[in-house]
């Protein structure tokens, strides 16, 4: 069993008319099953109302499945009992960092999660040390968080998820309000939690991008999940991308037009430096290629 | 738009008073407020006046930000002593300088205005000196600290000591929005700045609804954000920093007594 488990879950979104009676509902999600293994960074993608951030908030029980269940470290979080358990093994990240911040210097605001668990000053003082230097702002311990970037920010917002020493880190389109060195900042942020501590990460995003460093992807459109794989399954297959309403990575939307042009790439490129490598492969091949054609009489190609 | 500087916002600095306990510091402020408005004398004005010199200079910050806090109120400053020269009615005949028919301007009155401005000045200079010596946060653990009595008759302390945290936490991001809608609306051709005052006033309801509608979307974001991060209320939080009293802060209190009854003796 999964860290994360989704079972048959379906939510829907209420819309109340003027005497609050429900007027509509919206499917968010449509009998999503899906499991987490501990450690895995899994990237989340989907076009706006495709029921991702849903998801995401499903996971930190800020909702509870209409129908389904939803465990996380094998607590269900329908169980109202579970909801603070649930909330301190998978912290939350969201996409506006002014909005998430609560207190006026960077290390109280880091401190707020631990401060809610009712721990010891002291050990609240060792938690919020050992997440600032996680995320590298050490430094900026006693700014307030006005004076810093969108990237560092977020940063912040990561750290203070870190100091309640989560075992998930959910992040909701954590780069949508950031500039790129910004996203940059964040991503290899998140990277290196989940690589060095082991963390499981869920990441949401539309930056095809950020995806490219999953482990596993997982498509999502209408409420249901379209699409499941590792990047270079799931970045292949443009067509079905483009279906989704969503834009390959452009290294595998540039593979994808070379091998429709005829040029013998191998499948699965993610990265630009793999790109690089594949295309001097090629024209090694190729030189090596014309060389010896060379020797039939064409002229020689250096 | 020049409320950023208006509140003596937090210096950072390393000295004896931002070490002091907040709670210290906000005894010493009201006591220093309250002892100033006794002062009658020349004297006592130096002694007071003096004494603010002396914990400017312990608290390390410079004096040109003291003097901002200053600049924010010089118009009430301004209207009170205004209010002040023509509104003392003059003890006796010899006290009388001008007679104006619907004002008399006496002695005695323009010497009460130069209290009111200078008890002001010293009031602004010395809470000013509080906020900017003291985190927002120490700020609203002190203010929980004295609340915390009134917890037990059932009055929310600690979760108002939250809402304070937090209006402070978004004073700069809800004026960054709003010099941001100024100029959205400005590149659109509002006039905020011609016009009669009803006029000014009611070109503020473009910049005013989108505020608050901003300020509700984010009220609701944080909300969320908070309780992501375990926030409840039916469990007393702990506090990274804990507010304990050292020998400084004994110190400070015999020091901020010592003052009150110099104030008072010589007043």
């Amino acid at each position: 069993m999964g860290i994360i488990e989704f079972k048959n879950v379906s939510f829907e979104y209420a819309r109340y008319d003027e005497e609050r009676r429900v007027s509509s509902t919206c499917r968010a999600l449509r009998d999503v099953s899906f499991s987490v293994p501990r450690g895995e960074f899994l990237a989340v993608l989907g076009h706006n109302g495709s029921g991702k951030s849903t998801a995401a908030k499903l996971i930190n029980a800020l909702l509870t499945p209409k129908t389904g269940q939803v465990f996380v470290n094998g607590l269900d979080t329908s169980v109202a009992g579970n909801i603070y358990e649930v909330r301190k093994s998978a912290g939350m990240v969201f996409q506006n960092p002014d909005n998430q911040i609560i207190a006026n210097i960077v290390e109280e605001d880091v401190a707020f999660g631990p401060e809610n668990l009712a721990l010891p000053p002291a050990e609240i003082r060792e938690r919020v040390d050992f997440a600032l230097e996680a995320v590298g702002l050490r430094d900026f311990a006693d700014s307030p968080p006005h004076f810093l970037s969108g990237g560092q920010k977020q940063r912040v917002a990561i750290a203070g998820v870190l100091a309640m020493e989560p075992e998930i880190l959910v992040l909701d389109e954590p780069t949508a309000m950031l500039d790129p060195v910004g996203r940059r900042e964040v991503i290899s942020a998140v990277t290196r939690l989940n690589k060095e501590r082991n963390i499981t990460v869920v990441l949401i995003t539309h930056f095809m991008d950020e995806a490219v460093r999953a482990d596993r992807v997982l498509v999502m459109d209408d409420g249901r999940i379209a699409m499941e794989g590792s990047p270079s399954e799931v970045f292949s297959s443009v067509e079905r991308l483009a279906e989704l309403r969503l834009d390959a990575p452009q290294v595998s939307e540039l593979a994808h037009i070379l091998k429709k042009a005829g040029v013998p790439l191998p499948g699965g490129i993610l990265t630009t430096s793999e790109m690089v490598m594949e295309l001097c492969a090629l024209r090694a091949r190729f030189a090596s290629g014309l060389r010896s054609l060379g020797r039939d009489g064409a002229p020689e190609v250096r | 738009m020049n409320i950023r500087t208006a509140i003596g916002q937090y210096y950072p600095a390393k000295s004896i008073a931002h070490e002091l306990d907040s709670r210290v510091k906000l005894v010493m402020t009201i006591t220093y407020v309250v002892v100033a408005f006794f002062v009658e004398s020349a004297g006592g004005y130096c002694f007071v006046t003096g004494a603010l010199f002396v914990a400017v200079y312990l608290s390390k910050v410079p004096l040109k930000f003291i003097l901002r806090g200053l600049r924010a109120v010089w118009a009430l400053l301004i209207f009170t002593a205004v209010l002040n020269v023509f509104f003392t009615p003059p003890i006796d005949s010899a006290d009388l300088l001008l007679n104006l028919g619907f004002a008399q301007i006496s002695e005695s009155g323009l010497i009460m205005a130069a209290k009111m401005a200078v008890r002001l000045m010293l009031l602004v200079t010395f809470s000013s000196m509080l906020t900017l010596t003291t985190t927002p946060l120490a700020l609203a653990d002190a203010i929980e600290f004295f609340l915390a009595p009134l917890a037990k008759i059932g009055f929310p302390a600690a979760e108002v000591a939250m809402m304070m945290t937090i209006a402070l936490r978004f004073i700069p991001t809800l004026i960054d929005e709003m010099d941001k809608i100024i100029k959205a609306q400005k590149a659109r051709g509002a006039d905020f700045e011609t016009g009669s005052l009803m006029r000014r006033v009611k070109a503020l309801v473009p910049i005013l609804v989108p505020l608050f509608i901003s300020a509700f979307r984010r009220a609701d974001d944080l909300a969320t954000a908070m309780e992501a991060r375990c926030y409840r209320t039916d469990v007393k939080r702990t506090k990274l920093r804990s507010l304990k009293m050292t020998r400084q802060d004994y110190m400070a209190i015999l020091m901020t007594a010592l003052f009150a009854v110099c104030v008072l003796a010589i007043r």
